[in-house]
């Protein structure tokens, strides 16, 4: 009986900090079975060869068929790329899609002007490391009127610049499919939501007129001025994805690690001072803490944690602790739910 | 909770790895869940959300803090919380519509397809059961078996689902009774008997209170079968793919630079190994895997569902919409089939109307051209129809515009699927999964594929066969004479044909280059044109050997499946394959009309034995060495064979 570790990628032995190198070396049964056992089924595999695939490897090959299916019946497709860990994970799933050929489309990063430094200098590494061609959008119109979170608000900010700059973006180079990196567990409307998901010339989803989505079979026929969002992870658990991440060694941006930073504390979120454009607010003062984030945007938007996550384990860890106090503290929020959806309805993804 | 060896908390962070491999590691199991919320699905999704999941992760949060979350008493507890939302999208008025859950417990990994049960979701239900490998029904302990009980059973059959649970819910209402549970299995078994393949397992629960849904219950010790969480967690599906018939659709070519050509696709079944020998569908051209390429590297074979690229030894020019199998086990290829439908549009199925196919990674034009019948989905009787309404379920005859590559879906899912779309609104308006096509070739080979008219009919003469037999006192067939060019196929065929007539016997040559100064001459030598003038010398000589006639072919018909199709288009039992089987040094030394030396001063391309291949055939009825043998006595050879065969007096 092969033992568990022969049929999984090889485990490097760093997860801390935002490593940056590919280990990747699939390791097949050396007696040339095409054993992939899981361990579980470990008597059976004793007596007759099995093809079991585990549940990671076959989310990944079901994610780099959509990402095929895509890239081959669209005229324009273009990858949105978040510089988010699912934005990585899926720009890992490209690239394994086309190997060993280039990724075939471009990535997009809609720039707010306000996210962190970090994620910016992340992009032109990762942009350098695997060599994809990158178009960075920043609404000029927004840039123009001097938008920022402070004096037009939070939810002006992210409008003009997130949705309007993408709307505008897909128009302006004509894309008829757009790659996104949301899942179904992240949110109750997510979680009915298709892979190729239809919008109408106004980048609108109508969650009362979806196609039917069945098998692999997917619907790519759009009239003109139309397109599909395509969610490759859409099967994805947010603890798959840091599995995979791990695997798979993917780099993310070291601010999901725990590290001394730049704080300050404000309406009970601890935003970090990422730039002097930050204003500070009477009696606020910077102070270095031990805080990673949970997620990556704008960074007078996002709050951080207080954390001592500084490797993979322990970020899956902790994430695992949030969620269980979480079900058990309330119930899920409904109103949010119901705001995400008015939100895609607009086009925002 | 969960009694398992393993809940073992580890403490170090090399434990904690271990352990987060082992989530990755796991298997996945696809279940649909269908039925209203009076079923009591929502209690049971929620409680398998809840108990289960909550104690998987709890078990690995626990494992650095090893402060574990308390027991969860779940006296004030209503597992259908969780699941609200269908609850919610019905008052809303918002399509109801299916959702996606996820869960995991040390054992599998479990998605939910959760769709609502009413006869007005019936394509919802389609839609969830189309990725599933399980589906769980409900039956309501106090009801028994209903309409939709067997309405979800049969959507979920139809729609190739192996394992059904079959959970009898509200046991607690019928104080945990044995008879009524035994009376309902037994209800269920005898409708059941009428649906296809499946397996059933039945399981008497309470979902509300939690008996037989994760942990065995304690109020029915009658029962020893396990929890549904336990079978969930145990069935076998990884056997349910098809392994033997190797499909591989071309998704995506690869091209990076000129020296790279790659087949992107996911394995739909069977096993695909490093030099294999392959078809490519429908062009019929053979080659050999040189390699199976994926992103860690070359493997050196490749199964469901693999995502891989595949390339060839050979220049064959294959794109998306092909399909490379093994050369003795392929799909039909086919424009005309016949398949179950569950329409999905507001707007019912027009016959003949304008429609665009999907199966596998070919989109075709194609119409319904005939409505057989549709399904009275609750007493599964077939009902005459003129259409299909949204929700309604049938049998179609599909003609496509284009030969597509496919199987039975009973046989695989993967190859046996498709869906319509309209081709003016670009809606998905409905779902098909093929049926077997019977043993009839006629019905099922692209070049014996129905005629493009629905007005046409075959007309049945009032003449049989076995008359004009006995008429001409002979038995027809064809002599199908395959060689390369300077062979002396054509020489044999003449000696042949004097043989014959001089014996009494009606029969007539049809050859190569008389065929192509007239009914071929619009036809080239590229491996099209040379499969279209295949298919219509063989369907003159299926003519002539309608009238009665002894055909005699003469054609290098150098690919091994155009005379496979030859075969078919003929008949089998009338088709006399021969091989004339002389060395290419043989024939280019005697190039009777100086072909050879042309095509290797390259004034000819294409020419069969120096820059086109000759696929020699495997099974010929006849071979025959030219290079030691004259012509007279190889026609001879064949005329034993004939007479051997019956096809007319012996001598």
């Amino acid at each position: 009986m092969p033992t568990f570790a022969t049929h999984n990628r090889q485990w490097g032995r760093s997860w801390g900090g935002g490593e940056m190198q590919y280990v990747a070396n699939f390791s097949m049964d050396p007696l040339g079975a095409g054993c992939y056992c899981t361990g579980l089924l470990t008597r059976k595999c004793k007596t007759m060869v099995t093809y079991n695939f585990s549940h990671l490897q076959q989310l990944e090959a079901e994610s780099i068929h959509i990402i095929r299916e895509v890239a081959a019946s669209f005229d324009k497709p273009v990858m949105l790329y978040s510089i988010g860990k699912d934005s990585s994970v899926m720009l890992r799933l490209a690239q394994k899609a086309f190997h060993p050929a280039p990724i075939p489309f471009p990535l997009m990063h809609v720039d707010t002007t306000f996210k962190f430094k970090e994620m910016i200098a992340f992009r032109e590494h990762m942009m350098n490391e695997v060599g994809f061609d990158l178009l960075v959008w920043i609404n000029q119109d927004g840039v123009e009127r001097g938008m920022n979170p402070f004096t037009f608000g939070s939810e002006e900010h992210t409008r003009v610049m997130k949705t309007d700059g993408l709307k505008q973006a897909l128009d302006h180079y004509g894309f008829d499919a757009a790659y996104g990196g949301a899942r179904r567990d992240e949110e109750k409307s997510r979680a009915k939501e298709r892979i190729y998901s239809f919008r109408d010339r106004f980048h609108q989803w109508d969650p009362k007129n979806q196609r039917p989505e069945l098998w692999n079979l997917y619907n790519n026929r759009v009239h003109k001025g139309e397109s599909i969002r395509v969610f490759p992870l859409s099967n994805w658990t947010e603890l798959d994805i840091w599995l995979y991440i791990m695997q798979e060694e993917i780099p993310i941006v070291p601010l999901y690690f725990a590290a001394e930073r730049e704080v300050v504390e404000r309406d009970g979120n601890l935003i970090m001072v990422d730039d002097d454009r930050l204003p500070l607010k009477p009696g606020e003062t910077p102070q270095r803490r031990r805080v990673r984030f949970r997620t990556l945007g704008c960074y007078p938007l996002t709050g951080a944690v207080e954390s001592e996550a500084d490797t993979l384990p322990k970020i899956v860890q902790e994430m695992l602790l949030a969620k269980t106090s979480e079900r058990q503290g309330r119930v899920i929020d409904s109103d949010k739910s119901a705001s995400m959806e008015d939100k895609k309805r607009e086009g925002y993804f | 909770m969960l009694d398992s060896p393993n809940t073992a908390v580890p403490t170090t962070e090399a434990e904690v790895i271990q352990y987060l491999k082992r989530h990755g590691a796991k298997d996945m199991l696809r279940f649909l869940t269908a039925g209203s919320v009076d079923d009591g699905k929502s209690t049971l999704i929620g409680r398998l959300l809840y108990d289960s999941k909550m104690i998987y992760e709890d078990q690995l949060a626990a494992v650095i803090e090893a402060s574990s979350i308390h027991g969860t008493t779940d006296t004030d507890f209503d597992p259908a919380l969780l699941t609200d939302g269908l609850k919610a999208e019905r008052e809303q008025g918002i399509t109801i519509d299916v959702a996606y859950r996820y869960f995991s417990t040390d054992k599998r990994n479990f998605i939910i397809a959760d769709t609502p049960g009413h006869e007005q979701y019936t394509r919802n239900m389609a839609t969830g059961a189309s990725t599933c490998d399980l589906a769980v029904i409900l039956v309501d302990a106090r009801h028994g078996v209903l309409e939709q009980t067997r309405r979800h059973s049969f959507i979920a059959s139809l729609l190739g689902i192996r394992h059904l649970a079959v959970c009898i819910n509200k046991m607690d209402l019928v104080d945990y009774s044995q008879e009524t549970y035994e009376r309902i299995r037994h209800e269920y078994e005898g409708f059941a008997a009428k649906l296809q393949g499946v397996d059933l397992h039945f399981i008497p629960i309470s979902a509300l209170r939690g008996d037989n849904v994760v942990d065995p219950s304690e109020h029915m010790p009658w029962y020893q079968g396990g929890s549904l969480l336990y079978y969930l967690e145990t069935v076998p599906v990884s056997t349910d793919r098809n392994l033997i018939d190797m499909r591989f659709p071309v998704q995506y070519v690869l091209r990076p630079d000129l020296n790279y050509r790659g087949y992107c696709g996911t394995i739909a079944s069977g096993v695909l190994r490093t030099g294999d020998e392959v078809v490519a569908l429908p062009s019929g051209r053979r080659t050999r895997v040189a390699s199976i390429t994926t992103y860690e590297g070359d493997v050196a074979e490749a199964f469901p569902p693999m995502a891989v690229t595949v390339t060839v030894e050979d220049e064959v020019d294959v794109s998306r919409g092909d399909m490379l199998t093994h050369v003795n086990n392929r799909p039909h290829v086919a424009q005309d089939f016949e398949a179950i439908v569950v329409w999905m549009n507001e707007e019912p199925l027009k016959l003949n109307g304008s429609y665009l196919i999907k199966s596998t990674t070919n989109l075709v034009p194609a119409a319904i051209t005939d409505l057989r019948y549709r399904f009275d989905i609750n007493s599964l009787h077939r009902l005459e129809a003129k259409t299909l309404q949204v929700n309604e379920i049938g049998r179609v005859a599909i003609s496509a515009h284009r030969a597509i590559c496919f199987d039975p879906y009973t046989r695989n899912r993967s190859t046996g699927a498709f869906i319509i779309i309209d081709r003016s609104t670009n809606a998905t308006v409905g779902a098909g999964m093929i049926l077997d096509q019977g043993k009839s070739a006629r019905e099922t080979t692209p070049a014996t594929a129905e005629p493009k008219s629905t007005h046409i009919r075959r007309e049945v003469s009032h003449v049989s066969p076995a008359e004009r037999a006995g008429l001409l006192k002979q038995k027809a067939a064809t002599l199908w004479l395959t060689g390369l060019s300077g062979s002396g196929k054509s020489t044999i065929a003449q000696a042949l044909e004097r043989a014959l007539f001089d014996r009494g016997q009606a029969c007539f040559i049809l050859d190569g280059d008389n065929i192509r100064h007239g009914l071929n001459r619009d036809l080239g030598f590229n491996a099209s044109d040379r499969t279209e003038n295949i298919r219509r010398v063989s369907e003159v000589a299926s003519l002539l050997n309608d009238a009665g006639l002894l055909v005699i072919t003469s054609f290098i018909s150098p690919y091994r499946d155009d005379r496979a199709k030859a075969r078919e288009i003929v008949g089998p039992e009338r088709f006399i394959e021969v091989f004339v089987d002389t060395p290419l040094e043989t024939c280019e030394q005697r190039d009777p009309k100086g072909l050879y030396q042309k095509a290797r001063a390259g004034e000819i391309a294409q020419f069969t034995g120096i820059d086109a291949p000759y696929e020699a055939p495997e099974e010929a009825e006849i071979t025959l060495s030219t290079a030691t043998t004259p012509a007279a006595e190889s026609a001879a050879r064949i005329i034993a064979f004939m007479e051997r065969q019956h096809l007319f007096p012996a001598r």
